[in-house]
């Protein structure tokens, strides 16, 4: 329905910067998620675009409309709170409401348009209740019921299921997923849950120290992470510094490591991360990169088997494989790993 | 799993009392204080309204109900009940809305250290004697008072502003002594509503008054009504403000029932008083306490 932009945004709190410099667009109709660490300002910016902080410089606009001077209750925006904040002395259906009463909408019309935002979230039958009388899953529901209902021009999530147990916190993101493509709501969705953002994301904006380092969708990130922290923070990654030499790098210990990427110049310093799971033990077809190392410990966990590995010259790496056979390699094993080029992918430190 | 765990331990062990035992003796200091404190009080000054007079000296008592005709007998009572009444109504309307808009900018507009600071500054007015306080108004209000120099400073045509000796000198030193309370309970109310409520209310569409009137007064309802009761019950028992500020208008059932215990020592006709008033307070927030109830929609 409406793209969100956010231009040349900065914040600082006191003396304290906590967001530079930010330009981000987010597609009509697309879900994205703003990952980051604790601190990392995903608050702070998904506040800005609600219209709770006022960035110290940049720009907001919601669809065509520059909205950096308008308040909150001008903005037209569905949000969700990970606390849930309904409104404790409400029934549910008072709740859902609330927005239609505000935008002037009574009577048999907002009776109707209650029911159907109800009926959207499975809870046709609690209208009657009071929020204390619900499970958080079926608070955390209303709450999107009531942020829906009110037909916004853009969804605002901060971090809305980590109150949740495991289980629900996996339905949660169906349903949600599931109304936001029905209704093709732009979503902004910020977590620091790297699981629930790949899951759920359209797009992902990863911010470090009130930076977007990378955006992009989930497996182009993943993928190809530009820089080390973005390798890190979305999924695993093991890094390998060397010298860069003949389109490949050389490790300290001589080996030669290819990458199919383009390199800096000969002789700068270079950094290939190398995702755990696109390592062998066992040679491949094509995968013409290897390094000895020894297993320090195994990891098992069903389905998955993680080792930590050490190279002769001391770098940690990590190895995840698929349990195929349920035979392990044991601690101690001195293996090679091998990968091919393609896997190989130059990061910025 | 623990709630389990208590009886099996506590039947392994030999010699348990029985449950009733430990509650009596947690609850009887409660109830013994209680009893010394207000019950036996109250008893003795409800058995001392039936009797025809004072009991002092040798005369024999007779037991009447002729105290609690008063207001028929002697019907400027009724008048001076209603002033009362209204007083209270006042003074209680005028801290609900100071205090709680206090209690407010509190909980929205401070933190940490300041606002510990603050709220210690509000409860000052307890910790001053109330004769000294009630006496530092007088000399505000009266003629040439504080108030009054001030206004002919900067209105030297104009007359006099001196407003002591009336109904809202009286309602002004009430409502310094009681702010606290209101300020108090409000503030407990307020203080834990989630910020994220008010912000949800925000991005529904919600404007300050809207957030004022279906968001906050609702939710601190609990508080405003302790608050209320707190005020209420003392200020229409009050009889030092109205004789100090209220000078001749200042006759409450407050000073009646005063004058009878200090001054015309009847003390059966001062004790039935007490009890009418008191009857007519608890038949008002008998009432008041439905509405609420129902105001608020069953929560409170
Ligand atoms: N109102 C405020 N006053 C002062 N500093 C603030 C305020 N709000 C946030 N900060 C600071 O700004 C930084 C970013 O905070 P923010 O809440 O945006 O982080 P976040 O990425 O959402 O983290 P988390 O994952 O822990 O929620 C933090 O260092 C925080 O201490
Ligand atoms: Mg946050």
């Amino acid at each position: 329905m409406t793209t969100v932009s956010v231009q040349n945004v900065a914040k600082s709190f006191g003396t304290i910067p906590v967001l530079h410099d930010i330009d981000a667009v987010f597609p009509q109709g697309t879900f994205t998620s703003l990952l980051g660490p604790s601190g990392s300002g995903k608050t702070t910016l998904l506040r800005i675009i609600a219209g709770f902080v006022a960035p110290d410089q940049g720009e907001v606009t919601i669809g065509e409309k520059d909205v950096t001077g308008i308040p909150v209750w001008g903005r037209n925006i569905g949000m969700m709170f990970q606390s849930y904040a309904l409104f404790p002395h409400m029934t549910v259906a008072r709740n859902v409401a609330f927005g239609l009463e505000r935008r002037g909408i009574k009577g048999a019309e907002a009776q109707k348009a209650v029911a159907e935002a109800l009926d959207m979230v499975h809870l046709s039958d609690f209208g009657d209740r009071m929020p204390k009388n619900l499970s958080g899953g079926q608070q955390q529901r209303v709450a999107l019921a009531r942020a829906m209902v009110i037909k916004p021009s853009v969804l605002l999530l901060d971090e809305p299921l980590s109150a949740l147990d495991r289980r629900l916190r996996q339905e949660m993101q169906v349903e949600l997923l599931r109304i936001q493509r029905q209704t093709g709501l732009t979503t902004i969705f910020v977590t620091h849950d790297q699981e629930e953002a790949l899951t759920l994301s359209d797009r992902i904006a990863i911010l470090d120290k009130g930076r977007i380092v990378q955006s992009g969708a989930p497996e182009d990130i993943y993928e190809n992470p530009q820089t080390r922290f973005a390798a890190e923070f979305l999924g695993d990654s093991n890094f390998l510094t060397g010298v860069v030499e003949a389109g490949g790098v050389r490790l300290p210990d001589g080996t030669l490591i290819q990458t199919t990427a383009t390199l800096h110049a000969n002789g700068q310093k270079a950094t290939l991360a190398i995702r755990p799971e696109k390592m062998s033990p066992t040679p491949l077809e094509g995968a013409t990169n290897h390094v000895a190392a020894k297993i320090l410990t195994v990891i098992y966990a069903g389905p998955a088997l993680s080792y930590l590995l050490q190279t002769p010259d001391g770098t940690r790496l990590k190895l995840f494989q698929a349990n195929r056979d349920g035979t392990l390699m044991r601690e101690g094993d001195s293996i090679t790993l091998h990968w091919s080029p393609a896997h190989s992918i130059p990061v910025q430190n | 799993m623990p709630n389990k765990a208590t009886p099996q331990r506590a039947s392994k062990g030999a010699r348990i009392l029985p449950q009733w035992v430990s509650t009596t003796a947690l609850l009887l200091p409660a109830y013994g204080w209680l009893t010394i404190a207000v019950f036996l009080p109250l008893l003795t000054m409800f058995l001392f309204s039936f009797m025809n007079k004072t009991p002092m000296g040798k005369a024999p008592i007779e037991f009447t109900l002729r105290h609690y005709r008063a207001f028929i007998d002697q019907p400027y009572l009724i008048k001076i009940a209603t002033n009362t009444l209204l007083m209270g109504l006042w003074t209680t309307l005028a801290c609900a809305i100071l205090g709680f808009l206090a209690a407010l900018a509190l909980v929205r507009c401070t933190h940490g250290a300041r606002r510990e600071t603050l709220l210690i500054l509000i409860l000052l007015p307890f910790w001053t004697n109330g004769l000294v306080r009630v006496f530092s108004w007088t000399m505000v209000l009266r003629e040439n008072g504080f108030l009054d120099n001030i206004w002919h400073w900067i209105a030297p045509a104009a007359g006099s502003i001196a407003i002591l000796y009336s109904r809202e000198a009286i309602v002004i030193g009430l409502v310094h002594g009681y702010l606290p309370y209101m300020i108090l309970t409000c503030y407990i109310a307020l203080v834990t509503i989630d910020d994220a409520i008010i912000e949800a209310a925000q991005s529904l569409g919600a404007r300050w008054w809207v957030i004022l009137t279906k968001i906050l007064i609702p939710l601190a309802a609990p508080g405003l009504i302790s608050g209320a009761v707190l005020t209420f019950v003392p200020v229409i028992g009050s009889f030092m403000e109205p004789r100090i500020l209220g000078g001749k208008v200042g006759v409450t059932m407050g000073t009646v029932i005063e004058d009878q215990f200090t001054q015309a020592f009847n003390w059966p006709l001062g004790a039935s008083l007490s009890f009418t008033l008191l009857a007519v307070t608890m038949a008002i927030f008998a009432t008041f306490s439905g509405v609420l109830r129902r105001g608020t929609g069953g929560t409170a």
